[in-house]
């Protein structure tokens, strides 16, 4: 392999490296302190969920609108392994580690193995009453949670020992969006692009819709889940209330503020709308206010989202390597009608 | 017997909730096909609002109470007040985005509830805290083959029923009802046929808006406690209602209302947390069997 090749495959992990490095030499420096790192994990892990949402929403032009109770699910699922198989806070430091990437793991995969559930329905049911089952299906995860006594209820697990670092989180989302990135440019995401932009001429075509459907559900309910399992090692703590509707709402609006059907819209959407309401913090009360202001105006007046549909250099897969032109980097084209539109 | 039938008087009221914003709901999809998320802070707009008319009126109580006439002019001013912020916020909000895909509209949607919730919120006469909301009628409790049954509560399920009748007659009978069809079965064409579409989406949120005020007001006189977040579930709910029956169908949305509000105090009755999940369950069985919902007509995809 030719060093200019490995250079060019290698850059976006050097970025992820430096902003590690740069993240820790300032927090030495003093010049942030624990908070900012906290905002940035939580930003991380937005990022995870908000690109996986993209994955359904964006890129198969399925509606899901329940994207809480995956995470949810991978939250709890990875609290329960950790903290109740193996009872984190007493076991050496250097089984932590399995412990946590076994919890992350099991957590991921319950969340898939549900997506794969509401897949199902989706065979069935399309545009609104889709995105109004996966609602559903969040709301019924979360009355289900509170009812289950031995993982405390309505009241949530404490004591969730926080293996989440900031290193662990820039990985995830490097292998998140790396996972993300070659599965669009991959056949499989060439079939979920087709079934977003027209499902009968998709069929016609031979793509089996159920099958890439189900697929991209499983998928992206997986990485929720994994990011799930972040948040609750970050904040030791969850409980059903907090993987609300109101939650899988703030993902949503993240995915559309960055702009549907672009991965990098949904690391400036989820990163920019994590930091803006604490950057906002000075105005107290008005805060949210302002926010939801913030969020009309934008819709508004960039409604194909902050970074419209575009993607960065290292988001995409480069001119030449596979096809001529990356096909849904719309350069100012109006979209044909998808199934998006109807 | 008797305990069936008061569970069934309390299902009854906040079925009568559920539908008259379900109606909000399934208007506006109907005629815009947008889900408008903000729809269930117009209930709380118009519990707030009446909250505050209602100490603009001090002067005329009597013990506790309101003379009829007020609490009729009370409720008319709070509809039409809900009902303007509702044409407002679509000829800001929604009215710009109408040409483009659907998503976007919604996620707009959510922006304008954070927003309707978190003003109110910031506004120092407003705040977060809960207050209790006036009693606009003397209540006087009636005792029926068991069951007892206030006259609140026989008021506001009636006022809901006339509300319902009359809109389900200004959709079907009038010209401006003739008009909201058209649109909602074809904008374009409609506006080919001289119909001002613009003109016919602001009366459908004015509708809205005042349906919603009436649901407000039928909702916190029975569970008297006004807050700025408490539009937020109730209008989750009676958008799952307006699904459940068929959503652009004014009867699905009543029938959605009330099997919502029926069932949801039975299972309550059960358990608390089963009772908010049993409206989901409801409608997950539902649409496995019927996809269109209950009185939903299922298109086909023309290709």
């Amino acid at each position: 392999m030719n060093w200019k090749k490995l250079l060019k495959t290698a850059y976006p992990a050097a970025i992820v490296v430096a902003i590690y490095l740069l993240t820790i030499l300032l927090l030495k420096g003093g010049l942030l302190n624990k908070y900012y790192i906290q905002v940035m994990m939580f930003a991380g892990i937005n990022i995870m969920m908000t690109a996986s949402l993209n994955l359904v929403n964006g890129f198969t032009g399925q509606f899901c609108i329940g994207h809480a109770g995956f995470m949810s699910l991978g939250a709890y699922g990875a609290a329960i392994i950790t903290t109740m198989v193996f009872d984190g806070k007493n076991i050496p430091v250097l089984a932590q580690t399995p412990v946590f990437l076994l919890g992350l793991l099991v957590g991921g995969c319950v969340a898939a193995f549900v997506g794969a559930l509401i897949g199902l329905p989706s065979l069935k049911l399309k545009g609104d009453y889709l995105a109004i089952v996966t609602l559903a299906f969040g709301e019924i995860v979360r009355a289900i949670l509170r009812l289950i006594k031995p993982i405390g209820a309505a009241r949530g697990m404490i004591g969730i020992p926080n293996y989440s670092t900031l290193a662990w989180i820039l990985l995830f989302v490097t292998l998140t969006l790396y996972l993300l990135k070659n599965l669009i440019y991959s056949p499989y995401g060439r079939a979920f692009i087709a079934i977003r932009d027209n499902e009968i001429a998709a069929d016609v075509m031979g793509i089996d819709t159920t099958k890439y459907k189900i697929t991209a559900f499983c998928i992206a309910a997986f990485i929720a889940g994994v990011a799930g399992g972040l948040y609750a090692h970050l904040l030791a703590f969850i409980q059903p209330d907090s993987f609300s509707f109101v939650k899988s709402s703030d993902f949503l609006v993240f995915m559309y503020a960055g702009g549907s059907g672009s991965l990098t819209g949904s690391i400036v959407g989820a990163a920019l709308l994590t930091v803006l309401p604490e950057v906002l913090r000075f105005l107290s009360e008005w805060r949210i206010a302002v926010y939801a202001v913030v969020l009309v105006v934008v819709m508004l007046y960039r409604s194909d989202g902050l970074v419209g549909g575009k993607e960065l250099p290292f988001m995409r897969i480069r001119r030449g390597e596979l096809y001529e032109e990356p096909l849904f980097a719309r350069k100012g084209a109006k979209k044909s009608p998808s199934a998006q539109d109807r | 017997m008797s305990t069936f039938l008061q569970y069934l008087i309390y299902g009854l009221q906040l079925g009568s909730v559920y539908a008259l914003l379900a109606l909000g709901y399934t208007m506006v999809y109907g005629i815009v096909g947008m889900i408008n998320f903000a729809h269930g802070d117009f209930l709380m707009i118009g519990a707030l609002g009446t909250f505050f008319i209602a100490k603009l009126f001090t002067s005329f109580n009597i013990d506790g109470t309101y003379p009829m006439l007020i609490v009729a002019v009370i409720i008319l001013i709070a509809m039409l007040g809900t009902g303007a912020i509702g044409v407002g916020v679509e000829a800001i909000a929604y009215r710009p985005l109408r040409n483009k895909p659907r998503m976007i509209a919604l996620i707009t949607a959510v922006g304008v509830s954070m927003f309707l919730e978190n003003f109110p919120r910031a506004l120092p006469f407003i705040g977060p805290n809960p207050r209790s909301f006036p009693t606009l009628f003397k209540t006087v409790r009636y005792s029926f083959l068991g069951a007892s049954i206030t006259s609140t509560q026989i008021i506001m399920i009636s006022l809901a029923a006339v509300v319902m009748v009359g809109l389900y007659l200004l959709v079907n009978k009038s010209k401006i009802g003739a008009q909201m069809r058209a649109v909602s079965m074809d904008k374009d064409a409609a506006a080919l046929m001289g119909i001002n579409v613009n003109r016919v989406i602001s009366i459908t949120f004015f509708i809205g808006g005042a349906l919603a005020a009436v649901a407000g007001i039928c909702y916190a006189s029975v569970y008297p406690q006004v807050e700025v977040y408490m539009g937020s579930w109730l209008g989750t709910k009676s958008f799952i209602a307006a699904v459940l029956g068929g959503i652009g169908d004014i009867r699905g949305a009543m029938l959605g209302g009330f099997i919502m509000g029926i069932s949801e105090i039975f299972a309550t009755a059960v358990n608390s947390t089963f009772g908010y999940a049993v409206g989901f369950i409801i409608l997950i069985v539902i649409l496995l069997v019927k996809p269109a919902g209950i009185m939903g007509k299922l298109t086909k995809e023309k290709v």
